[in-house]
């Protein structure tokens, strides 16, 4: 106690600011730092969860690598990113640009729009799995039947399942990125529109010369976002295909799912890390070569 | 810093405190288990009654959802926490044995000559060198549920006796709406069910084969039996379309909606069936082949002492072991959750193998062979990928079971090698 009454008060400053970013520093250290260590270092042992660490060496990669299972859930990660990214965007800003210009019923469009965001995952997965099923019980289906065309094996398919899992994947994020996309709509001054108007610039022009450009900062904003959501997508592929999981013919598997399958069902930790590192190392790459790409020079 | 330090003196030792005086007058012990709600009230009978012969001994119960269960035990006992009794499927005794997680039941309560004779043949699997590792109380196996209304209407007079005539029975239950899509099948399909333990250790041996060798360490159904296994499974979705893989999105909710004639699964849902309002369902044994062959497969939750209980435990733990192994507990067992007494002391019992519902799974008992699983949810895909092959990518039989039959392999080796 003594020497903390001899400090000046600049100092006892530095004291309770250490003091208290102390608490997240440690947080992060114990929940995030160290987990993330130790998974790195579980990467090159192998390990049951129930007997000793053994030193595996560069094993778990070598096996990940001849994996013919791992290329096609490599394949599908990117799939779902490459598939799941422009068009949920593209609907996104669609929907802003023209919700920004909607002054009847405002806010009720609003929130309809923002619900699903609002839901749970597991719940709406669940719904539109009963939705994809096959005549009987499939609303999509009966309503095909209805009208004698024939069915579509939605989740029952290796061309169809992985779209139809997408789908509700985008529609549930689109809510959030409508919202950040008229907050960069709404950021926008309105001078630069009146100059267009003045000038007659068309409409078309005023969207791909001020609107776009100067939505830019929103635009790498939710392109990481998304980007980081859809390779990690999970809960939508588990409960969807829960009989079958990331199937059929592992058509629809994405890298979080088939790790949790080598953790948590196979009980191969070591092999499970070496995925988890793989991963990493994909979202850390994606994450800077699209803030690098879409950077202002 | 030394007020912190003289704190924490004082919570370490009331915390101290508060726990010893649970343990001073009496033993208690942990059990832990899944959460199915039959089985935590079959446990609280067990446990009542245990404790009213002993009276120095309590068992505290704890139970966690089936998804995290596997994990939770998994985590919990190699850091010495947790249960001193605790239920493990019988496919994961082996990583906790070579783990010395496990403890074996003593030879003088627990004589190996005399569980041989009294416990039937297949808890053999949880024998290590002269001593037993864990025990069931109950067993589980196949039979074939029907639904009454359906067969009426279909003008059958019964459950289908061998595999011909399942399919005949099969094809009579099968009704299609105007465009020729399925409303009921004549029987569920779905590898990821039950079906693949129909398959393994019923079909290929109906067939003639023999699933595995070398003690289920060898994959050995890729063979004319195999083949003529999977040709009589596939037929029924490719050939005589009495069913179809995903119809109403899993076989137990198709014959639980009453839109399928039959359905093969485990003793254990007999509980959530009689739950269904409406629906009147029957149980057969499995259909025998043309030859009379009859086979089924069994599975069983065992339980086992852990390295955590010592001393006084221990031997509390002992006596525990061998109340939920009587026979007493396995009829309490068995008039709760329904799972089959695994002595057929407790099982054969006139009023239970004449049993409209137990009679058929008790008598499959009497000659189920139980897997040893390497990986089972790895080894089941497997199988379900070998039908979704020939479904979605026209591969033909004989490729998609070598196929499949190669990826077993390959688990199996891994995990023994």
């Amino acid at each position: 106690m003594g020497i903390y009454k001899r400090l000046t008060i600049s100092q006892k400053q530095i004291v309770w600011a250490w003091g208290l970013l102390a608490i997240p520093i440690v947080f992060y250290v114990v929940v995030r730092f160290y987990p993330t260590a130790n998974a790195i270092l579980l990467s090159f042992q192998e390990w049951n969860l129930l007997g000793a660490r053994n030193w595996a060496g560069l094993d778990n990669y070598a096996k990940l690598f001849s994996d013919p299972t791992f290329w096609k859930v490599f394949g599908n990660t990117f799939l779902y990113l490459i598939l799941g990214t422009p068009a949920s965007l593209l609907v996104a800003f669609v929907i802003a640009f023209h919700l920004d210009k909607v002054r009847f019923m405002h806010g009720t469009i609003r929130a309809l729009y923002f619900l699903p965001f609002m839901t749970s995952a597991v719940a709406m997965a669940w719904v539109w799995r009963w939705f994809y099923q096959p005549v009987p019980i499939g609303v999509f289906n009966n309503t095909l039947a209805t009208f004698g065309i024939p069915q579509i094996p939605f989740l029952n398919s290796t061309t169809y399942a992985l779209p139809s899992i997408l789908a509700p994947a985008i529609w549930a994020g689109l809510g959030f990125q409508v919202i950040i996309f008229m907050a960069g709509l709404r950021a926008i001054p309105q001078t630069y529109y009146e100059a267009a108007r003045i000038d007659g610039v068309s409409a078309w022009e005023t969207l791909t010369e001020i609107t776009l450009p100067l939505l830019k900062p929103t635009i790498v904003f939710l392109v990481v976002f998304s980007s980081i959501g859809f390779l990690r997508i999970f809960d939508h592929v588990f409960n969807m295909t829960s009989n079958d999981p990331g199937g059929p013919l592992n058509s629809t598997k994405p890298l979080v799912l088939m790790i949790y399958e080598t953790a948590f069902d196979s009980f191969d930790m070591g092999y499970a890390a070496a995925q988890t590192v793989v991963l990493f190392a994909v979202l850390l790459v994606v994450s800077l070569l699209q803030l690098r790409v879409m950077r202002d020079r | 810093m030394t007020h912190l330090k003289k704190w924490m003196l004082g919570a370490t030792t009331a915390a101290c405190a508060l726990f010893a005086t649970g343990s001073a007058q009496a033993v208690e012990i942990e059990y832990w288990q899944y959460f199915f709600e039959p089985r935590v009230k079959a446990m609280e009978t067990l446990i009542e009654n245990f404790e009213k012969a002993n009276p120095d001994i309590t068992v505290k119960m704890t139970h966690f959802p089936y998804a995290d269960y596997r994990t939770k035990v998994a985590a919990a006992i190699p850091a010495g926490q947790g249960p001193d009794v605790v239920q493990l499927f019988y496919g994961w005794l082996n990583d906790y044995v070579n783990a010395q997680l496990i403890q074996p039941l003593p030879a003088d309560v627990f004589p190996p000559a005399e569980i041989e004779a009294e416990f039937f043949p297949m808890v053999q699997a949880m024998k290590r060198r002269d001593q037993y590792m864990a025990l069931p109380t109950a067993v589980r196996s196949l039979a074939l549920f029907y639904n009454k209304r359906l067969f009426d209407k279909a003008g059958i007079d019964g459950p289908p006796k061998t595999l011909d005539e399942l399919v005949e029975t099969a094809k009579k239950l099968t009704q299609k709406d105007g465009a020729g899509n399925l409303s009921t099948v004549g029987i569920t399909t779905g590898m990821n069910a039950q079906d693949h333990h129909w398959f393994r250790e019923v079909l290929v041996r109906q067939f003639g084969g023999d699933p595995y060798t070398d003690n289920y360490r060898t994959v050995n159904y890729n063979t004319d039996a195999g083949k003529a296994a999977l040709k009589f499974y596939s037929d029924l979705e490719f050939t005589h379309n009495v069913t179809a893989a995903g119809f109403m999105d899993e076989p137990q909710a198709a014959f639980k909606a009453g839109r399928a004639g039959m359905h093969i699964d485990g003793s254990f849902r007999i509980g959530a069936l009689n739950k269904v309002r409406g629906l009147k369902w029957g149980v057969a044994e499995l259909p025998a082949a043309a030859d009379g062959t009859q086979s089924n497969y069994s599975s069983y939750w065992v339980n086992g002492i852990t390295s955590k209980a010592t001393d006084e435990k221990y031997d509390a733990a002992v006596k525990f072991m061998k109340y939920v192994t009587s026979d007493e507990a396995m009829q309490v067992w068995l008039d709760t959750v329904g799972e089959l007494p695994a002595k057929p002391s407790a099982a054969m019992t006139e009023a239970n193998a004449e049993h409209e519902v137990y009679g058929p799974f008790i008598k499959g008992l009497g000659y189920a062979k139980t897997t040893i699983f390497a990986n089972e949810s790895g080894q089941r895909q497997a199988l379900m990928n070998m039908v979704a092959r020939m479904r979605l990518e026209d591969q033909s039989a004989e490729d998609s079971l070598a196929q499949a039959a190669s990826g077993e392999q390959k688990i199996l080796d891994d995990y023994y090698n």
